[in-house]
């Protein structure tokens, strides 16, 4: 059994790091605005002297927020006092229509510096859509490609396939998942079902728990079994970058489950997966709902075909949403500390940012376990047993 | 301008949304101490309405934000 299942979660998961890269070409704001002015980060700030340049200018909340709840191509650390960024280099590949496939360090191009003809953008530039408007679009965060003159070239956004921070640790938790995963299996294999030891004593009842608690009640004894291996992928997948995006330094922090192109693709998965186990009573509840008059078909069909987008979509939003305002809370209350500038404001934050931090960790299960229980839901709730009219 | 009524709009649809989720969790409450044996079954029709409820909400405080 457990060799089946880690198969589908190994082609799942590795799906993953081919599927995300991608969609970081419709990215959110990202950070780093080409490195003009000293970042503020909290680091910075939080020189004893309070003297120090970066210290001098004004605090900007919205900035140093969103900038760690946004992917980057970059891990930054710390500014330090004279200016300097300490960050982790993350590598960089690009495809550009002009000049081909590249790959380097995003060091770079890091703060301003132009390599190859790349670097970041920053500000806006103005582009048709398709209904031949022009409109702005922002730069910021995205890799541009510019001349000898330092002007964009005309098709200057390259495709952007780079290991960013959330890539880097989405694939961190995927060798953890498959770590731990493999690891059990081997001793399942070899000790057969017995009274579970160690790592197997914290995971199986948390298997067995998705089985008995979310997949049987509403799947259905016959048919759970085929979706064991993508519920218990999606309730570990997402549990695990939930609890990693809580721990702040390096290997860890990025805002993955935060990410609305991260929670899209997982929404997908569950979307077809239920489209294509769905059996016939699915559809005629769709296009000839029992007990409802024909000639309501007009208004009742758009609805329900709707309805099969919108559970998706609230899956989708509904994680992301949880994880960044939960990320968003937490970093607007140590924001407090560098806006007061005052002791007493320090401690009850801190105190607040603790008492946050449990909170999350809730939300960090509880998310995890509703998006792997409304999967459940939808699935069964697309094969009906018997027709009711 | 826009931001601020956008705000009152995610505000607005976050009060609809904690009236609802409030009574889930009362009602499921007064359930639960009628028959604690049935207290699963009602935690989990629970969290479902509840998420349900936070979808509604969700797409308010989308639409709040993209207008």
């Amino acid at each position: 059994m457990s060799e089946r299942y880690l198969a589908v979660l190994t082609s799942f998961l590795i799906g993953f790091i081919f599927l995300v890269p991608g969609t970081q070409l419709y990215g959110q704001d990202e950070h780093h605005e080409a490195g003009d002015t000293p970042h503020e980060t909290i680091d910075a700030q939080h020189d004893e002297t309070g003297h120090s340049e970066a210290a001098d200018e004004e605090f900007n909340a919205t900035e140093y927020i969103l900038e760690h709840v946004s992917d980057s191509h970059e891990w930054h650390i710390l500014t330090k006092k004279d200016g300097h960024h300490v960050s982790v280099p993350l590598p960089v590949i690009l495809y550009s229509k002009q000049s081909g496939l590249h790959a380097f360090s995003s060091r770079k191009i890091a703060h301003g510096h132009n390599h190859k003809g790349f670097e970041m953008g920053h500000g806006t530039i103005q582009v048709e859509n398709k209904k031949g408007e022009t409109i702005e679009k922002s730069l910021k965060g995205k890799i541009i490609e510019v001349d000898e003159h330092g002007v964009m070239l005309a098709a200057g956004l390259p495709l952007d396939f780079s290991i960013t921070k959330n890539v880097f640790m989405m694939m961190l938790s995927v060798i953890i998942l498959l770590w731990v995963f493999l690891s059990l299996a081997r001793s399942y294999k070899k000790m057969g079902i017995s009274e579970p030891k160690g790592l197997a004593g914290f995971i199986e009842p948390v298997i067995v728990f998705i089985e008995e608690d979310v997949a049987i009640p509403n799947i259905g004894k016959e048919k759970y079994a085929r979706f064991m291996p993508y519920l218990l992928t999606v309730f570990f997948f997402i549990l695990l970058n939930n609890l990693m995006g809580l721990i702040p330094f390096f290997p860890f922090g990025a805002n993955v489950t935060g990410n609305i192109a991260v929670t899209m693709v997982l929404a997908v998965f569950t979307f077809v997966i239920t489209q294509f186990s769905s059996n016939k009573g699915h559809w005629q509840h769709v296009f000839n709902t029992p007990g409802v008059p024909v000639w309501l078909a007009p208004i009742m069909i758009p609805v329900e075909l709707i309805g099969l987008i919108t559970k998706p979509f609230a899956l989708m939003i509904r994680l992301f949403a949880n994880i960044t305002a939960g990320h968003i809370i937490v970093l607007s209350l140590i924001s407090m500390i560098f806006i007061f500038k005052s002791v007493f404001v320090a401690a009850p934050s801190m105190l607040m940012v603790l008492f946050m931090d449990f909170i999350e960790l809730l939300v960090a299960f509880l998310q995890a376990y509703i998006f792997t229980l409304l999967s459940a839901l939808f699935i069964g709730m697309a094969m009906p047993e018997h027709h009711h009219d | 301008m826009t931001g601020t009524l956008a705000a009152i709009g995610a505000g607005l649809a976050v009060i609809g949304a904690g009236i609802g989720i409030g009574r889930i969790g009362g009602s499921a409450m007064d359930a639960i101490a009628r028959q604690p044996e049935a207290g699963g079954k009602i935690q989990t029709a629970m969290i479902i309405a509840a998420a349900l409820i936070e979808g509604a909400a969700l797409f308010a405080i989308v639409v709040a934000m993209m207008g």
